[in-house]
């Protein structure tokens, strides 16, 4: 937000210098008002996609239970906080396991790219890196639904029915998953929360892994070698002098990942088979679904008053990853001040 | 050495890319062309002169004709060419709710639709069609096959109550008493049933449900709807999607467009006494015996399905997909291009190209002749 009360001023200074030096400047003026009409392009292409999606929601509003007062709707058809929000649970609750799973593997993947392997495979695997963001999501899609899923069966078949509670424990249900998360009925195909939010992962992985690579390549050389003086193991230094510096960047990082999980449409919609409960069991497939790919599964056939509940709940996730961002913000700003 | 290693890092980059963009590509449909056969022939079926015929014509609608219009447009733009115009057809298959938006806000000069067109969206028609309304003609008879997916059965006799328990959940085991008591014969296991159900918005769920709750209506309550009614099961992302779950796992059932049903068994179901498979000659036969809906203008051809019918040999559960176009075009070019594409889907070339590519049922003589009537009525200029 600070960079709108600057705007203003900002082309006004070299213009003034640009009188006192004769004309020499008009490069400087050019290029700073393009810079400042670029920022501000930005904000009017977010505002535009904010009145956009808020103006095509209108017929929806007029149609929903919450404001058929206001509108005087004698019969609503939606309603604007029931129908979204098993769709902002499964969309947030795919895109938080999937960087669960990713954040873990980006560090390892980043630390041995920037301190333990050598220089040559370093260079190729961060380039093999840089490459998984270039595959399509419609590949993933197909990747995860065709060859992942029947693959994870065994694997959610063991969590789900051999990591159970023992007989002998009291106090416990036996025979249910000790981890509550992968309790429930699966049945195959897995075509559940968790196969997507695997292959969210995957996909999320370099955007992680790239950033946190840079940031830990950026750590004062000086520290580690004096951390490395002090006698400690390649392990101490990563532990105290890498990751304490890097934290900031990787939390970052993690929040970029995490804003494409959030808004990932068509991995998901492939792989996917959607529902709308508040069902934490991940295995169980038809019980989630994200907003993103509920709006592209349905606006083919929606017309009319569907179709503007549909935008709806495009207005609903695009606040969404407003406040997730938000939050991203304080976390790195807090972490930063620490570090 | 370094410089050599970094082509060779960008070598294998490329060829990476490539294989990729490649995967990407072949995801898209899998119809084959059509074009060759069909302009030997030379237009000697449908009617008119086609060498006047330039510009372009867009259509855009429904995905369950696409692999229909797939071979329409290709094999009619080939009569166009042999006679020497120079028509381009295309169809965009976004899905009939916003083919008929892109068609009531003039974006598409036809659309493709798998429910007729409303009372309101035939008063806006006006707006763009010239002051006249426009209509609906029934273009793509599709049949919906009961698939399923279980080791060492091909096929399965189902009444409409027991297709209806399976899939709202009542009948949860493939030896339940009301599958074996229909099919003595088959040797069904102690199985859980999965039934798959489509994750999408669709044509084909509406009227699949419609045909559940018209013929098991105390079996099925949720009636007939677009969107599955319930939370939990299995479900796929359009008719590919669904097979693919379908094929995916052991005891799953499910619901598609019959051409796509591929190697996995099919049901017959219960009609009158008789159990019928389903054929493209069973579904033409339930589109007849059908009344037409009432209330509509003369050239508006909607079919009122009778799911309960009881005709021997007739299978009711199918699609009837349609062709919105206007009373009244405008623009001669446009006018005579829909007008001459239209007459060529209903006629008997037409109708054979869809069996032929995308497995359809062929409309009757009658429904074709009737077809072309409403055509011929339509105002150029």
């Amino acid at each position: 937000m600070s960079s709108t009360d600057v705007a203003p001023d900002a082309p006004e200074a070299p213009e003034q210098s640009s009188l006192r030096s004769g004309g020499r400047r008009f490069g400087d003026t050019l290029f700073s008002t393009l810079s400042v009409g670029s920022g501000i392009l930005i904000f009017v292409t977010l505002a535009l996609v904010a009145i956009f999606l808020t103006a095509e929601s209108m017929p929806a509003f007029r149609e929903s239970k919450e404001l058929a007062g206001i509108f005087g709707t004698a019969d609503p058809a939606f309603s604007l906080i029931g129908g979204v929000a098993p769709y902002i649970f499964g969309t947030v609750l795919a895109a938080l396991i999937a960087l669960v799973i990713a954040i873990p593997v980006s560090i390892g993947i980043a630390l041995f790219i920037s301190h333990y392997a050598p220089r040559r495979m370093a260079a190729g695997l961060g380039y093999m890196i840089d490459l998984l963001a270039a595959v399509p999501s419609v590949v993933y899609g197909l990747w995860g639904g065709v060859w992942l899923v029947p693959r994870l069966e065994p694997l959610y078949v063991f969590l789900n029915q051999t990591l159970v509670w023992p007989s002998w424990v009291p106090l416990v249900p036996s025979g249910e998953a000790i981890i509550p998360l992968f309790a429930g009925d699966p049945t195959a195909p897995m075509r559940n929360l968790a196969s997507a939010a695997v292959v969210l992962a995957v996909m999320i992985l370099p955007i992680i892994t790239a950033m946190a690579r840079e940031v830990f390549l950026q750590v004062p050389r000086l520290q580690e070698e004096a951390a490395l003086a002090l006698g400690a193991t390649r392990f101490e230094v990563v532990k105290t002098v890498v990751l304490p510096f890097g934290r900031s960047g990787v939390v970052a990082a993690s929040m970029l990942g995490l804003g494409r999980a959030l808004g990932e449409t068509m991995a998901v919609l492939m792989i996917l088979a959607p529902g709308a409960t508040f069902s934490w069991h991940i295995l169980e497939v038809g019980m989630h679904n994200t907003i993103a790919a509920n709006i592209a599964s349905k606006q083919a056939e929606s017309s009319g008053a569907d179709m503007s509940y549909l935008i709806y709940t495009g207005l609903v996730l695009f606040v969404l990853t407003f406040i997730i961002n938000a939050i991203a913000r304080w976390i790195v700003s807090r972490t930063t001040v620490k570090g | 050495m370094n410089v050599r290693q970094n082509k060779l890092a960008s070598l294998a980059a490329l060829g990476l890319v490539g294989g990729l963009a490649l995967t990407a590509c072949g995801g898209g449909s899998d119809t084959g062309s059509t074009s060759g056969s069909g302009s030997d022939n030379g237009g000697a079926a449908a009617s008119g002169d086609y060498a006047s015929l330039t510009g372009s014509l867009a259509g855009a609608g429904a995905s369950s004709q696409q692999n229909a219009q797939t071979a329409w447009t290709e094999s009619f733009m080939g009569l166009v060419q042999a006679q020497g115009g120079s028509l381009n057809v295309t169809y965009d298959s976004v899905g009939s709710g916003t083919g008929r938006e892109q068609f009531l806000s003039n974006q598409a000069a036809f659309a493709g639709t798998d429910a007729a067109l409303t009372e309101e969206e035939l008063a806006s028609s006006k707006e763009v069609c010239n002051g006249e309304q426009a209509f609906d003609l029934p273009v793509y008879i599709s049949p919906i096959a009961v698939v399923f997916n279980l080791d060492g059965v091909d096929s399965l006799n189902l009444s409409p109550e027991t297709i209806a328990g399976i899939f709202s959940g009542k009948i949860t085991k493939w030896n339940d008493e009301a599958i074996t008591k229909e099919n003595p014969d088959a040797t069904l296991p102690d199985l859980d049933i999965v039934p798959v159900h489509r994750s999408d918005k669709s044509g084909t769920t509406e009227n699949f449900t419609e045909y559940l709750s018209e013929t098991a209506g105390d079996v099925w309550t949720d009636g007939p709807v677009e969107e599955w009614p319930t939370s939990g099961g299995q479900s796929g992302e359009g008719t590919s999607g669904l097979i693919s779950t379908v094929e995916g796992g052991n005891g799953t059932i499910g619901y598609a467009d019959a051409s796509q049903a591929g190697n996995l068994g099919t049901a017959a179901i219960k009609v009158g006494e008789e159990y019928v498979p389903y054929s493209a000659d069973a579904a033409a036969k339930a589109v007849d015996a059908s009344p037409r809906e009432e209330g509509r203008e003369d050239h508006d051809i909607v079919v009122k399905l009778d799911r309960t019918t009881t005709e021997s040999g007739a299978y009711p559960l199918v699609l009837v997909s349609y062709l919105a176009v206007c009373g009244s075009y405008a623009d001669q070019a446009t006018g005579d291009a829909v007008k001459s594409y239209a007459s060529y889907i209903v006629s008997a070339e037409g109708q054979k190209a869809a069996a032929d590519n995308a497995g359809a049922a062929p409309l009757s003589d009658e429904l074709s002749s009737e077809a072309q009537a409403a055509i011929d009525a339509i105002a150029v200029g």
